[in-house]
Order: C-alpha cells, then structure tokens, then sequence
C-alpha cells in the first residue's frame, strides 16, 4: 500500500491536488494497480535491451528549410493566443513565478 | 429505416444520382438530432459545408464522417472528452482531417471518448457516457465508444478513431463493426490530442472490411509533422482483398485461450472463446493451415503497458497547464498555484490516476524497476511476434476477454477495466497492425464477439485480405 507521504509525493509531481476525502481509495486504487505491474519481476530481462519505439527509424530528419506551412496571419495568431487566459497585446502574460513581498 | 450506407453503398447512390451529398448528409444530421440524445455518440455536430468540395474520382467524396473528438479540425472546438479543453478551440486541421477532407469527405461532428483517449468504456468521458446501439443499457467499449456508437448505430458512414492500447478493436469489437489499427508508423498523428507517443495510432471504424481498406488507402503516408511516419511506398488495399488465402498458415498462440479465471474479468469468457474458435474453424474451412503457437510473455504485456504509457501519459499532459489554452484557474496565487489549480480543477479521476502512476513510474529511484523494466520487456513482447512471424502469415484470437458489459459494472475498479484490453495491447507494444470484425453474438449476452487479426509490421495487405474474406464467409 502507498504510504501517504507517497501520495503527496507523487500528487506534487504531477502537479494535482487529492482532496483529503478522496486519499484512500486513490491510495487502494494505485495500489492495486501497481501491485499488479509487480508481475513485469518474474520476467527475466538479463539480456534485453529496452526497446523504446517500433519503427525502426533512426534520426528522422529534414533539410533545414523553411516549410512555408502555417504562414502567421492575423487569424492564426488569434486562434493560438486568442486562447490564453490573459494576454497583453501579442502575448501570453503569465502570473508571477515569484511571491511578491 | 436505417440505410446503413457503407462507402460502398453510398457511392453507388452518389454516383447514380439517387441521393445528392447535401441529401445523404442531412439524412445523417436529422438522425444524429433524433437518435443522439438516447447514445450521446456525438459532442458536437457540424453543418453542411458551404464550399465546393466535390472532388472526381474520389471513393471518399461526399461521405459523411464523425470524427473522435481527439483529432483537431480548425475553427472547432475540440474537448477530448475533458472539462480541461471545454472550450477549446482547434488551431489548423490534424494531417488524417486535411488527408479525408482533400478526399471530398463531409463532418458530420466530433463523437465522445474516455476523457484523453484513457478507458475501455467511454465511462471516462466528462461529458457522461456512450450508449451501445445495441442495448443502451451497456457500454460501447472505449476510448473511440463515440465512433463506435456512431457507427453501429448508422449516425455515420465511417468514423475515425485513436488506438493506444486497443480504443478502435476494442469499442469496434463491443459494437459487432470493424475496427483497424494500422502498423506504429502508417498514419500521421499529427493534430491528434497526443496520449503515448510511442503508442498511438488513428485508425477507421466501419461497417465492412472493405470500408476499413478504402479509408486506409486514404489516410497513410509519410508526413513532415509526424517523424514517426514512414517513407515507404504504401500499397492499394483495395485491390488485393479478394486474392486467394489458400494455404496461408494461421497462429493460434496457446496463451490467448489459457487466461487464468480468477479475478472478476480476468478470464476469457466461454461465449467469446466459443465465437473465436468457430472463427478459426472458417479459416480452416476457407484454405488456411491452423497452427498452435506460443507467445511466452504475454502474460507480462500488460503490466508493460502500464507502466510505458502512464510514463507517456505523464509527459504528454505536462501541456495543460492552464497557461497557453485550456481551462485556467482564477484565484491561482501565482505560476505554480495556477498549475496545481487548473490541472486539478479540469483533469478527470482517470487522467490524475494515469499521471501519478506515471510520474511515479519515473521518479528517482523507480525509473530501473518500473520505466526500464517495462522497456525490456516490451522487447520480449516483440520478440515472441517476431519468432511467431517467421512460421505463421497472420495470427487470430479473440478481441477482448468479453462482451459489451453493463454501464457503471465495473467503473469503480480501474484495475478491472484495464483487464479488458489484454489482448489488444500487445500488437502496440510491438507495433503491429490487427483488426477486429465481427464473428456473431455471444450465447449468453447476445452482443457482439470481435475477432482480432494481427499481422507483421506494414503487412496491412495480407490482414485486410484475411479480414475480408472471413467477413464474407462468417455472413
């Protein structure tokens, strides 16, 4: 079973907040699931490489070209930025990263 | 009265001026307004389109299309099932949207999923759950249920949706239609809401075999955006169906048909098992050689799997943040609180679940035992493939372990859900392209049984050939 400063652990990496009332059946239902990933030990892997993607592909690159795809206009650039909670003119504003004193 | 137009079907009427496209789209849209309400297959729907997009030639021109709502076309709002992106306004067209609309294709709207592509019953979804078509009372599988439903239901021509570990076969397979996932590296994903990148997988969902094929041909192909993509030259699909699989030898891998019993849900059911191997028999009866193989790590496939793509998951979601786009809390104290706050308020249980496991599965002193771990064995999983392919052409067995079951069943046990897809994620581990068609009712549930056929990488040729002439033979 995860402990609970696990839980508090793993929540701050992945940047959510548990409600105090829904730690315990978080906590059971990790648990189950990672009791059930314990199987991947009795696999023996002594002489396997890990295998990350499939395709075979080996640094899939392009002539360093500009691709005259999504040319910015007017109507491109408010559907990206239009989209931010707040902005100031051309741009994303951002809350401060540090508290102010 | 359904039509139930296939491609096909459709075309015909097209062509032989018996429906217009405005027609045969409006037919769709007053039945979506009709019939959606009862199977919440759709979150938006579209209008007719006003520019002239009749393209000569084409299979495709003038089909009406639902799109799983993970996949971006411009100018519309895409949620992928989340209470994060609700008002989301997509950017440009996915490459497959930009591919089917150069077609002649027509959107009929964007159908509901597991909130990121994460489930096997659409129960996930923030915006409540698909209904099977088939008896409302149970799940349409998942993460494409809303296509499926579509489908199944004939509130569309075809659908397209996402494969990371089973989303088109399974909800194909629980909706009696034809769901492909195509080889890792066939079709672009670019504009497609990214779960696993080493994973995911656009494919159709059809009424038939030769639909499936129709599409493919119309979605493959090497694409800038998406270096996964491959540059080889892609064969027609179409033209081979009918070619003779006489003599083909048939895996039957052993493990498939000895899942043990036990945990609720973890065993094959005996009507699934029964479908399957009538299934098999056809096979027998059409040519084809059967032979017992072994895949010795399938038993591991799934916890690999769950722990890779978590992994990915955790990476790939790391974007909503509540800054750029999506949902932004208001009272966040500053940069960080903002983030904690957006992702908690707009993230649903599954997706936090998938993350922590993730972030978990990566963190300092875990990455060895859990990330790594699961990256050699999913080595092994492609392996046993890759000995099985050097004496079979193609291997078979079921789709899931059982029917279409009851809504809410089993949504209090992720761990049971995740069990649904035992056999589908194996060929993403690995890659490999499989289908799921339709091979009768089972006994005891009356709802579909889906048969999966998996092929060697960027061998869709010789899986849609086995594919379509077990369809034709099982009618």
């Amino acid at each position: 079973m995860l402990s609970d400063s696990e839980l508090d652990h793993i929540a701050k990496l992945a940047r959510v907040t548990v409600a105090p009332e829904k730690r315990e059946q978080l906590k059971k239902d990790l648990s189950a699931i990672l009791g059930y990933i314990e199987k991947l030990n009795k696999a023996d892997t002594s002489s396997v490489e890990p295998l990350y993607q499939t395709t075979g592909l080996v640094n899939a690159t392009r002539s360093d070209e500009p691709r005259g795809e999504f040319p910015m206009t007017e109507k491109l650039e408010e559907l990206l930025i239009g989209q931010a909670p707040t902005r100031k003119e051309r741009f994303v504003k951002v809350r401060s990263i540090l508290n102010k004193k | 009265m359904n039509k139930n137009y296939t491609i096909k079907t459709a075309r015909e009427d097209l062509d032989k001026g018996k429906i217009s496209t405005e027609e045969l789209f409006n037919y769709y849209r007053d039945k979506i307004n009709a019939e959606n309400k009862n199977l919440n297959a759709y979150l938006s729907v579209f209008d007719f389109p006003n520019s002239k997009f009749l393209i000569p030639n084409s299979l495709l021109s003038g089909i009406p299309v639902a799109v799983k709502d993970n996949m971006l076309i411009e100018g519309t709002r895409t949620t992928a099932g989340s209470k994060i992106l609700e008002n989301y306004i997509a950017s440009y067209d996915a490459t497959v949207i930009k591919k089917l609309r150069n077609a002649g294709v027509t959107f009929l709207g964007k159908t509901n999923l597991d909130e990121f592509a994460m489930g096997t019953s659409t129960e996930n979804s923030a915006y409540g759950p698909t209904k099977n078509p088939l008896d409302v009372s149970r799940i349409p599988g998942g993460s494409s249920g809303g296509s499926a439903a579509a489908v199944a239901g004939d509130l569309c021509v075809f659908a397209l949706g996402s494969d990371t570990g089973g989303s088109v076969r399974q909800p194909a397979a629980m909706c009696g239609i034809v769901g492909l996932k195509p080889t890792y590296g066939r079709v672009s994903r670019h504009g497609l809401i990214a779960m696993a990148s080493s994973f995911d997988q656009i494919g159709p969902l059809t009424k038939t075999v030769e639909d499936s094929a129709i599409v493919l041909n119309a979605l493959c192909g090497h694409d800038i955006f998406d270096s996964t993509t491959v540059n080889d030259e892609v064969p027609d699909f179409t033209t081979t169906l009918n070619d003779s699989i006489k003599g083909l030898t048939v895996g039957v891998p052993k493990e498939f048909f000895a899942m043990p019993t036990g945990r609720q849900g973890t065993g094959l059911s005996a009507e699934v098992s029964e479908r399957v191997q009538a299934g098999i028999t056809k096979l027998k009866d059409l040519g084809c050689k059967i032979k017992e193989i072994s895949l010795p790590n399938f038993e591991y496939a799934l916890s690999a799997y769950y722990v890779a793509v978590p992994s990915e998951v955790s990476a790939n979601l790391a974007r909503f943040d509540g800054v750029r786009y999506g949902h932004s809390a208001k009272d966040g104290e500053n940069l960080i609180d903002t983030y904690f706050k957006s992702r908690t308020e707009g993230l649903g249980p599954e997706p936090v679940r998938r993350i922590m496991l993730g972030a978990y599965a990566l963190s300092s002193g875990y990455y060895d035992a859990y990330y790594l771990k699961a990256q050699k064995v999913r080595a092994l999983i492609k392996k046993d493939f890759d000995d099985a392919f050097k004496d079979v052409d193609i291997i078979v067995g079921p789709a899931t372990p059982n029917t279409a079951f009851k809504i809410g069943e089993k949504v209090s046990d992720p761990l049971a859900l995740y069990l649904e897809d035992i056999y589908t994620v194996p060929l993403n581990l690995a890659g490999l392209p499989g289908i799921s068609i339709p091979c009768g009712l089972g006994s005891t549930s009356k709802m579909p049984v889906g048969f999966q056929i998996i092929a060697k990488s960027f061998d869709e040729t010789t899986l849609l050939r086995v594919a379509h002439q077990l369809e034709q033979a099982l009618l």
